[in-house]
């Protein structure tokens, strides 16, 4: 095992900020910051979407912020094929939807009220995603 | 009010996820490659946030209700069963080989880049795709009229028969 890139500084300073902002959306209209159930709910639920869109739309402009503290976007390196992108992308819209839940909503959320049923969650979408990377990465890409 | 309230706070996740790298599928993909090229910041990132909305959260519901509302909307299904840890199965492979969460790609939206909106347009594709199964797997299950109106009416017009609003399935929600 190699260490590489590791950036405490700014992993502490982001996760503070999600948790802040977790906070404030309780503490505001009441709501889960769970990105699977805004966005879910944005496009497919019958009422209730303008705030949904609105919460999106911060989030969106999250990176145009970063760049007018910084002076530049931060930074994405996609290592995978556009196919995984497709697949990839397709699996978490159905995996997050049975499973009620993603890393914000079952991972800050969820850990945050100490549900069992979240630390369940995690557990399981931590340990498939290490094995998915280690098949791809080394038995597939080895 | 409610609205800039809200558009700020998403703000906030977004910055906070952009400064974080959670939207960054390489780092992302690091995090989980123990066997390989590791990067622990994920941790760190996951750490920050749970502790910070631990706190905010025992503050925050203390109070009698949200500013902008009548009630906390907090999820009421406590149930560990097949569809929570095969959906979040799932969704661990998928997260494997995308690099990418739903958390993590829709502030990343904003930068334009062509293989995050890639990644979001699959990403609603599959969450379209499970919601049009779930609705018809209830309707399968449950007629629309309950079981007491179940025969059909021998005179008159059974295509205009009242139609009460769809029960909702057994845990069927995307509230959290």
């Amino acid at each position: 095992m190699t260490i590489v890139d590791f950036t405490p500084l700014p992993a502490l300073l982001g996760g503070g900020l999600i948790g802040l902002a977790t906070t404030l959306l309780m503490a505001s209209i009441g709501r889960i910051m769970g990105a699977t159930g805004i966005l879910s709910a944005a496009f497919f639920a019958e009422d209730d979407r303008a705030w949904r869109w609105f919460l999106l739309a911060g989030m969106i402009s999250g990176p145009a912020a970063y760049l007018t503290l910084t002076g530049s976007w931060p930074e994405i390196t996609v290592p995978v094929s556009t196919l995984s992108l497709v697949v990839g992308g397709f699996l978490v819209g159905i995996g997050v939807s049975y499973g009620s839940g993603c890393t914000s909503g079952h991972g800050v959320c969820g850990l945050a009220r100490l549900s069992p049923r979240s630390l369940a969650a995690v557990l399981t979408f931590m340990a498939t995603t290490a094995i998915t990377v280690y098949v791809v990465r080394h038995v597939v890409g080895g | 009010m409610r609205l800039v309230s809200v558009y700020l706070i998403g703000l906030i996740f977004g910055l906070g996820i952009s400064i974080s790298g959670m939207a960054n599928p390489e780092k992302v993909l690091n995090f989980f490659d123990f066997a390989g090229t590791w990067d622990p910041s994920l941790a760190f990132v996951m750490a920050s946030a749970v502790v910070v909305a631990f706190f905010g959260y025992r503050f925050v519901l203390k109070r009698p209700g949200p500013s902008f509302d009548h009630v906390f909307h907090l999820p009421q299904n406590q149930k560990i069963d097949v569809k929570l840890l095969g959906g979040s199965a799932i969704f661990g492979v998928g997260w494997g080989l995308s690099g990418f969460c739903p958390g993590g790609a829709l502030p990343a939206i904003g930068t334009g880049r062509s293989e995050v909106l890639i990644f979001a347009l699959a990403l609603v594709a599959g969450m379209g795709v499970a919601r049009y199964i779930n609705t018809h797997a209830a309707r399968r299950f449950q007629t629309p009229w309950g079981p007491d109106h179940h025969k059909p009416v021998a005179h008159g017009p059974i295509s205009h028969a009242p139609r009460g609003p769809l029960p909702e399935a057994p845990g069927e929600s995307y509230k959290d």
